[in-house]
């Protein structure tokens, strides 16, 4: 079956963050397909590769970004979203003379267009932290 | 049929179900904003609210003083986008004393079993 996740909460704020890895991740050793994941209102702070948790914690954008290398996933990060609240990739940086750059390795900023391509194409779309 | 139109997808039933008040949360504001992209993708679109959600559709909201933007006016251009499909719950409406008149655009009663089903009826369901 092919999946898609929608994400909508902040990392270590509530559960949602760890809920949709543990599901995406499940769901890949199942064998299923996962289309893409697309992170949605907080849910942008999932891709902040600046996210620094303690040692003896786990860490959701390292478990995201090596599961995306593991099994070539389409992690986008919303950019009318991401913009907003601080999440640049190196491009966006420099269109807006932003200092700095977060976006970690196996993330993408695109646009809301991913998040309806992935509904028309996915037999379920998945929703954490509505 | 030309070949091009024969290739064409057909489009997906989308739901999008919006249950938060318009402005503690941007959650509404970005519902609307993937509602109009799923229009623009030509997809059946259908608008829910339910619970706190119904009042994102009442006439009369002035955030000004809060510093957001006003939804008022996408919902009313969604008509334009070929969004026509607008249902309130009607026991969340009930509860909060609202009726149909209070509404800044037409909108359509759905009772909780009706809803149940139009959500089986879906390709998917989008919640807000």
């Amino acid at each position: 079956m092919i999946f898609s996740l929608t994400v909508y909460g902040a990392p270590f704020s509530n559960q949602c963050s760890d809920t949709a890895y543990q599901f995406a991740s499940s769901l890949l050793k199942q064998g299923h397909s996962l289309h893409r994941v697309f992170f949605y209102h907080d849910g942008v702070y999932n891709g902040s590769v600046l996210a620094t948790p303690p040692q003896d914690e786990r860490n959701i954008q390292a478990s995201w970004s090596q599961l995306a290398q593991q099994y070539d996933l389409d992690l986008v990060v919303c950019v009318a979203a991401g913009l907003r609240r601080g999440m640049l990739d190196e491009t966006e940086a420099d269109r807006y003379e932003q200092p700095a750059h977060n976006l970690a390795s196996g993330f993408t900023l695109s646009g809301l267009g991913q998040m309806v391509e992935a509904a028309m194409v996915s037999d379920r779309m998945i929703t954490f932290g509505a | 049929m030309t070949d091009t139109e024969h290739k064409k997808p057909k489009p997906k039933k989308l739901l999008f179900l919006n249950r938060r008040a318009p402005y503690g949360c941007s959650l509404p504001r970005e519902a609307l904003d993937a509602v109009l992209m799923a229009s623009a993708f030509g997809q059946q679109v259908t608008l829910v609210f339910l619970d706190d959600g119904v009042f994102q559709l009442k006439k009369k909201q002035d955030p000004a003083d809060i510093e957001m933007k006003n939804l008022s006016k996408t919902f009313a251009a969604l008509e334009m986008y070929g969004v026509n499909e607008i249902y309130v719950e009607q026991a969340s409406m009930q509860k909060r004393g609202l009726t149909l008149a209070q509404l800044l655009i037409p909108a359509q009663f759905i009772a909780t079993q009706e809803l149940s089903l139009m959500l089986e009826q879906q390709d998917q369901v989008l919640s807000f």
